[in-house]
């Protein structure tokens, strides 16, 4: 039988294991929204306030659960505003499907209203991208979409559909299941026979792993590893949540914002086990003083990845599960006191340093200084420090609540901090950096697993894309949203004050907006507070809520992400305490 | 650094787009292109690109993992300059005087060039052959007056038996 071409695309989503698309309207998307309206018992459709919300929800609904994420809009503007969407999920490796309506065939490249080239436009931030042209090629492109998305290295593909191919019909044949990925690539044996050996000459060997960890499954082969070679793991940011951050070999992110102990040791290794990392600059700093010390290994299912941004000694292209997997038994069991010894003498001096840092703060802020902070107008002495509020926080949250951030110090405190125990349980932009990824993000990952999110946010962040806490009430999401509010663009000021003489260039809000009244006039709850007490009551409220909840947190515009590997610089610039 | 001239060839799918996809992927990670040139092969679906490009082997090893991983390309393959013919075309059109013209046509002879049009004022000559080749028969016509010149840049195969297939 004959089908539309926007039922293909509704049918071909649900038999692709679609559950729940999140999208907007427009003129040369109403005929597919028309079919989402006649299935909506077989497909849920989340209406977001605007379409990069929905692609950073489509990008949530992916990170926590693995499955694609999809989200449709039409031509011209809403085309384009999901770019930022697609672009946060290239960077992170997210799978996802973005579907566009477009203008007819016969009106394009004529600058018809609401045209613009959107497969020009995504081309350098997806997998691949496609024009339907034929509507007979119309469910095969779909299927191939998301086979690419969710394949080898899994991220965005979009496909453009001109509003004459939604309109036409065609036969349709459902397919009995979802496609499957394109055959893994497997790591060699003399690959991995090599990784071998270079273990067993190691004397201090780090594991450095990333996203891939997750993405590939491989968390318990990864914790087998570093069991056997008695070896430290550290992590990239995207790495976060793979392992219990509590695990005893588990010393934390490195890079930038890293734990000292963490930098530090990768930094006196003689063998670093790159596993699903990419050497991104925020984990590297000077790429050329970066690995002056230590051999690299590195394992990756993209070989683009290899030697891209650090020449290793090994590149093994493979999936890491599997090349974990055969690697294990390759290597011989060992134990390195004098290594382990010398880890643990790093642990304590990062406590040492954290506790300096933060009696240097209190010295600074209420040793010398009377007069209550000029943004906050709280007393020194009261200040909410960020770590206290991650702590509190973490402790009235479930350990399956799906922890979501936006971009800036908030983000780099909670990945920090935050005891993360379950993969996909920490959403976050690392790749991109998307202020405003955070919202969108959260109602995708919450409408995904039906579970809580909560989202940690700054004042600049969570002024981006407020506007989605329309879509959070209206689905009744389940999320908390905890407003680091300082009152200043806290990461940018951070730079401007260490290395642009605190020329606070644009980065001083001192917005008028109150969260507490934004949040019922959006039909949500909301709290202010100040400090450690107020927000633990504060937090017994928001969590026992059933709906969205803001939790206003005022805290000092001085605090600082501390450590900090200044940008190009290496592990001897680590700056751990402000004087 | 090393710097060396890299010859490559890579099998596309002969849809729409796929040239963007392959230029735009040089563009975007600050790859420098010498030449490029696009074609049919000898079977119906597959293009065959020709992209030539500085750089050291570093640079040489990215660009092919990034050519790669793009969905429309099946094969890449550095070509050894020693077991390649490689071949560019030029047509050039040089003013035609009686005082010139008797040179022009020596050079034209010894280069194995063709005349391909002849009026009283201009001439044009087709020459193909490797680009030092190309090179020196434009310099030999500077002092003619060249009045414009068109060049495809270079096209590249194996020797012997060795191919690029179109299927992978």
């Amino acid at each position: 039988m004959k089908i539309s071409g926007a039922k293909i695309i509704v049918e071909t989503l649900i038999e692709q294991g679609c559950d729940t698309v999140f999208g907007y309207p427009g003129g040369q998307a109403i005929n597919i929204f028309d079919e989402l309206y006649l299935n909506s018992s077989r497909i849920n459709h989340i209406l977001t306030a605007h379409e990069q919300g929905a692609s950073h929800a489509a990008d949530g609904y992916a990170r926590a659960t693995g499955k694609v994420g999809v989200c449709i809009a039409t031509s011209g503007p809403g085309a384009t505003n999901l770019v930022t969407g697609i672009a946060t999920a290239y960077l992170d490796s997210v799978p996802m499907v973005a579907i566009t309506g477009n203008v007819p065939t016969s009106l394009i490249g004529r600058d018809s209203f609401q045209e613009v080239d959107i497969v020009g436009i995504t081309m350098p931030v997806t997998k691949h991208n496609f024009i339907v042209q034929d509507i007979r090629e119309l469910a095969d492109t779909l299927r191939t979409a998301f086979k690419i998305a969710k394949s080898g290295r899994p991220g965005p593909v979009l496909v453009d559909i001109p509003k004459d191919i939604q309109t036409g019909t065609c036969e349709f044949e459902p397919k009995k299941e979802p496609v499957r990925p394109y055959p893994l690539n497997f790591a060699s044996d003399l690959a991995l026979k090599q990784a071998a050996e270079m273990i067993k000459e190691a004397k201090r060997p780090y594991i450095y792993f990333g996203g891939g960890i997750i993405a590939g499954k491989a968390a318990n082969e990864l914790l087998a590893l570093a069991e056997k070679i008695d070896a430290p793991m550290g992590c990239s940011l995207m790495g976060l949540s793979a392992v219990p951050s509590d695990h005893p070999r588990f010393l934390g992110m490195n890079g930038m914002h890293g734990h000292y102990a963490s930098s530090v040791a990768q930094d006196e290794a003689d063998l670093v086990i790159a596993l699903g990392a990419r050497f991104s600059d925020r984990a590297t700093g000077d790429k050329k003083r970066f690995s002056k010390n230590f051999k690299i290994i590195h394992i990756d299912i993209d070989s683009a990845e290899l030697d891209k941004n650090i020449s290793s000694d090994l590149a093994v292209q493979g999936d890491i599960k599997d090349a974990l997997f055969r690697l294990i038994p390759m290597v011989t069991k060992v134990e390195r006191p004098e290594w382990d010894k010398r880890i643990e003498e790093l642990r304590a001096e990062e406590q040492r340093r954290l506790e300096s840092a933060a009696a240097a703060v209190f010295e600074k802020k209420c040793g010398n200084c009377t007069s209550p902070c000029p943004m906050t107008g709280i007393p020194a002495s009261e200040r909410l420090a960020p770590y206290t509020i991650i702590d509190i926080i973490s402790r009235k949250a479930d350990e399956h609540d799906i922890i979501v951030t936006d971009v800036g110090q908030h983000q780099m405190w909670t990945a920090q901090r935050y005891p993360f125990r379950n993969p996909r349980t920490f959403l976050t932009s690392g790749g991109l950096g998307t202020m405003g990824y955070g919202m969108g993000a959260a109602i995708g990952a919450s409408a995904a697993q039906g579970r809580r999110s909560v989202l940690f946010t700054g004042d600049g962040s969570f002024g981006m894309n407020l506007n989605e806490l329309a879509t959070a009430v209206s689905q009744n999401t389940p999320l908390v949203i905890v407003i680091m509010n300082n009152g200043v663009l806290g990461m940018v000021r951070q730079w401007q004050t260490l290395f642009f003489d605190k020329h606070y260039s644009n980065t001083t809000l001192s917005r008028k907006t109150d969260f507490v009244k934004l949040a019922e006039a959006f039909g949500a709850k909301g709290m202010r507070v100040s400090t450690a007490q107020e927000l633990e009551e504060a937090a017994d409220q928001a969590f026992a809520y059933n709906g969205t909840f803001i939790l206003d947190c005022v805290i000092d515009c001085d605090e600082f992400v501390l450590p900090m590997l200044p940008p190009g610089g290496s592990i001897e610039d680590i700056i751990t305490e402000i004087k | 650094m090393e710097n060396n001239q890299y010859v490559i060839g890579v099998i596309v799918s002969n849809i729409s787009g796929v040239l963007s996809r392959v230029s735009g992927m040089f563009t975007r990670r600050g790859f420098n292109i010498d030449c490029l040139t696009v074609g049919e092969t000898e079977s119906s679906g597959f293009s065959r690109i020709t992209v030539v490009f500085h750089g050291d082997s570093d640079i040489k090893e990215r660009i092919v993992r990034q050519l790669n991983k793009l969905h429309d390309v099946k094969e890449v393959e550095v070509l050894d300059r020693h077991e390649t013919v490689i071949r560019e075309l030029l047509l050039i059109k040089i003013r035609n005087t009686p005082e010139t013209r008797q040179d022009i046509m020596t050079a034209v002879e010894i280069f194995r060039s063709k005349i391909v049009d002849y009026s009283p004022t201009a001439l044009i000559c087709e020459l193909t052959g490797e680009t030092s080749k190309i090179d020196a028969f434009i310099e030999l016509m500077k002092p003619y007056g060249i009045m414009e010149m068109c060049r495809t840049g270079m096209v590249a195969i194996e020797r012997g038996d060795n191919c690029l297939k179109t299927a992978r």
